[in-house]
């Protein structure tokens, strides 16, 4: 890649008062970084609500200026995002951002149920496979013999079961209209990540359906690992959760 | 102010309430004894432009009200009582974001599942906590359908007044039974304006709004303000009624459909030259405590009626502070042992007059 192709600096919509929290290591930064850069070009910023969960990710609004946000109860962001969508009507954005712990322990039902509703919201899915805001505990996303403070002999798949796939089991729902898994481990992988938000939000610009993207991210401090150590676990996630795009479908009805 | 007469349930009158005070969505769960007012709404919201949403839980009727209330507008969710359990950390949530919402409590009897008929069991659930935290939420207790009808209006006009979430807390007896009660639009002074609310909008520049339901406040100054407030709700917004207390020698104290039993009762009492009134909290909170304390000023003996174990019977016992011996008439009194049976009349007058021989 040549020099001059390489950004620096900060999207113009990174809020700079406000001081960095995420740790270090951490790909929540990139993704709310890219989350800017894409409400930036599909031109939505202004228009959008980000509604967050309880987790690592709930301060992201504050954040990106122009925004406005809500830091929505444990799981319940995709409900409080269908009354926010429902009371402002299809020409505003409204996105969830939420964490594994979030969305695919304590919210499955209401993902899904919004999911199945047909609503027309966009959800960021942040997997990285453990809870990290309350310590590393062992999460549904965890793999397979992962060390964590609640699986300490490595997590049994005979008791714990198998990691949750998300962005595969969306797939199933007629209402998805694009259903994406990306990561942040490499430059290129955040392109594409990137890309997949611009598309995702402008699924929902257009009224076609639910529009869902999962990122892969490392938490050091969750993983109980180095930064470089947690990189290579996201290289591990990679191989049991495959990078790419899922669905990309017009709208069902 | 136009008015109509119409006969209908209470349930149905809550409808009419919520439409007449400008509330444009609901969402629910189905639970009886409330089913007939999402049906209400699904029929009737969407000839008024309205939205109507089925949830998949009431853990999501509650979440998806506080979404919705959060863009400024009015919106209501109902449930009944294993409803209303689901729903307290969202309740939790909407007080700590300080968000205009309503929420209708149609009562069923007992813990779990319970039974699918009426009770007034709800009565410290819903009086003396909003979810964790130790938040207020305003309660007011209908005992007819003209009230279900007119306290619905009022329930969004304070929510607006206060930012504060208001629980209308109805029973299957008032929810099911049909009377004649009279539509009329309430005309209330102007709320203060919705400058918190989320909007979409991008007028607003720069770093805008988040509502937080976590850590949005420190406590030193969030706690106190929150006083400031309810302290306002406890001088000004005290209802009751009171019937024939100014000569009462027994005061009854009853709320919600109880009260029309206990009323019965009064009427009986009075005949055979029992000197009897009644005293009803419309307000469960803020509870009229200076209001009670002066009704029962001359009585010789204060009895409670609830159909329940005994819990307003504590707020009644520190409104009082002893002045006058309090008894108690709740759910063991009821014609049948089963979930089926109900509070009558007779037992209560049989009380009043062992009571005052």
């Amino acid at each position: 890649m040549s020099a001059k192709k390489l950004k620096y600096g900060n999207p113009t919509l990174f809020n700079t008062m406000m001081q960095p929290h995420f740790c270090p290591g951490c790909h929540y930064g990139s993704i709310v970084r890219a989350l800017a850069e894409a409400l930036e070009e599909t031109g939505v910023v202004g228009d959008t609500v980000l509604v967050t969960g309880i987790g690592c990710s709930m301060v992201s609004a504050h954040y990106i200026k122009n925004l406005e946000g809500l830091v929505a109860l444990h799981g319940r962001a995709p409900a409080v995002a269908t009354g926010l969508k429902r009371a402002l009507g299809k020409d505003k954005l409204v996105i969830t951002m939420q964490g594994d712990g979030d969305l695919s322990a304590i919210g499955m039902g209401e993902i899904i149920a919004a999911v199945n509703r047909f609503e027309k919201l966009t959800t960021i899915f942040l997997n990285n496979a453990n809870f990290g805001t309350t310590g590393g505990q062992a999460a549904p996303t965890s793999l397979a013999g992962q060390v964590t403070p609640t699986t300490p002999q490595g997590k049994d798949v005979e008791t714990w079961g198998f990691p949750i796939h998300m962005a595969e089991l969306l797939t199933n729902f007629k209402s998805v209209v694009y259903s994406f898994r990306g990561a942040m481990n490499t430059h290129k992988n955040y392109n594409r990540t990137k890309k997949a938000l611009v598309t995702a939000i402008e699924k929902q610009k257009a009224n076609m359906g639910y529009s869902f993207v999962e990122i892969l991210s490392a938490c050091p401090p969750g993983h109980h690992v180095k930064a470089q150590d947690s990189l290579k676990l996201v290289e591990k996630l990679i191989e049991e959760f495959p990078l790419g795009e899922f669905k990309n479908t017009g709208r069902p009805v | 102010m136009s008015a109509q007469k119409i006969l209908c349930t209470g349930n149905d009158a809550i409808g009419h309430g919520a439409i007449a005070a400008g509330c444009r969505f609901f969402c629910g769960y189905p639970i009886t004894p409330q089913n007939e007012i999402p049906a209400f709404f699904a029929a009737e919201l969407p000839k008024v432009g309205g939205i109507f949403v089925q949830t998949e839980s009431e853990i999501s009727s509650i979440n998806m009200l506080l979404g919705y209330v959060a863009a400024g507008l009015r919106g209501i969710t109902t449930t009944s009582s294993p409803g209303f359990s689901l729903m307290q950390e969202g309740i939790s949530g909407i007080h700590a974001m300080q968000l205009p919402a309503v929420v209708v409590n149609v009562q069923r009897g007992g813990p779990g599942s319970g039974s699918i008929a009426t009770a007034q069991t709800d009565y410290n659930f819903a009086v003396k906590s909003a979810g964790h935290g130790g938040m207020k939420s305003i309660v007011l207790a209908p005992a007819s359908v003209q009230e279900c009808h007119d306290l619905t209006q009022l329930a969004f006009h304070l929510a607006d007044k206060y930012r504060i979430l208001v629980v209308v807390l109805s029973d299957a007896i008032i929810g099911q039974s049909a009377e004649l009660i009279e539509l009329k639009t309430f005309e209330f002074p102007e709320t203060p304006k919705k400058t918190w609310a989320i909007r979409g909008s991008a007028e607003k520049k720069g770093i805008r709004l988040v509502l937080d339901s976590f850590m949005p406040f420190n406590y030193t100054s969030y706690f106190p303000m929150i006083k400031k407030k309810t302290d306002v709700i406890e001088a000004g917004e005290v209802r009751f009624e009171q019937r024939h207390v100014e000569d009462a020698e027994l005061l009854v104290i009853s709320w919600g459909s109880t009260a029309r039993i206990a009323m019965e009762a009064i009427n009986g009492a009075r005949a055979e030259g029992i000197k009897a009134g009644l005293f009803r909290p419309i307000t469960l909170y803020p509870f009229p405590r200076q209001a009670m304390r002066d009704a029962a000023k001359n009585a010789k003996k204060v009895l409670v009626v609830e159909d329940n174990q005994g819990q307003m019977l504590y707020d009644v016992e520190w409104a009082l502070c002893g002045c006058a011996p309090i008894s108690f008439l709740g759910i063991d009194k009821r014609d049948q042992a089963g979930g089926m049976g109900l509070l009558y009349p007779k037992p209560v007058l049989e009380e009043m007059r062992r009571l005052m021989s």
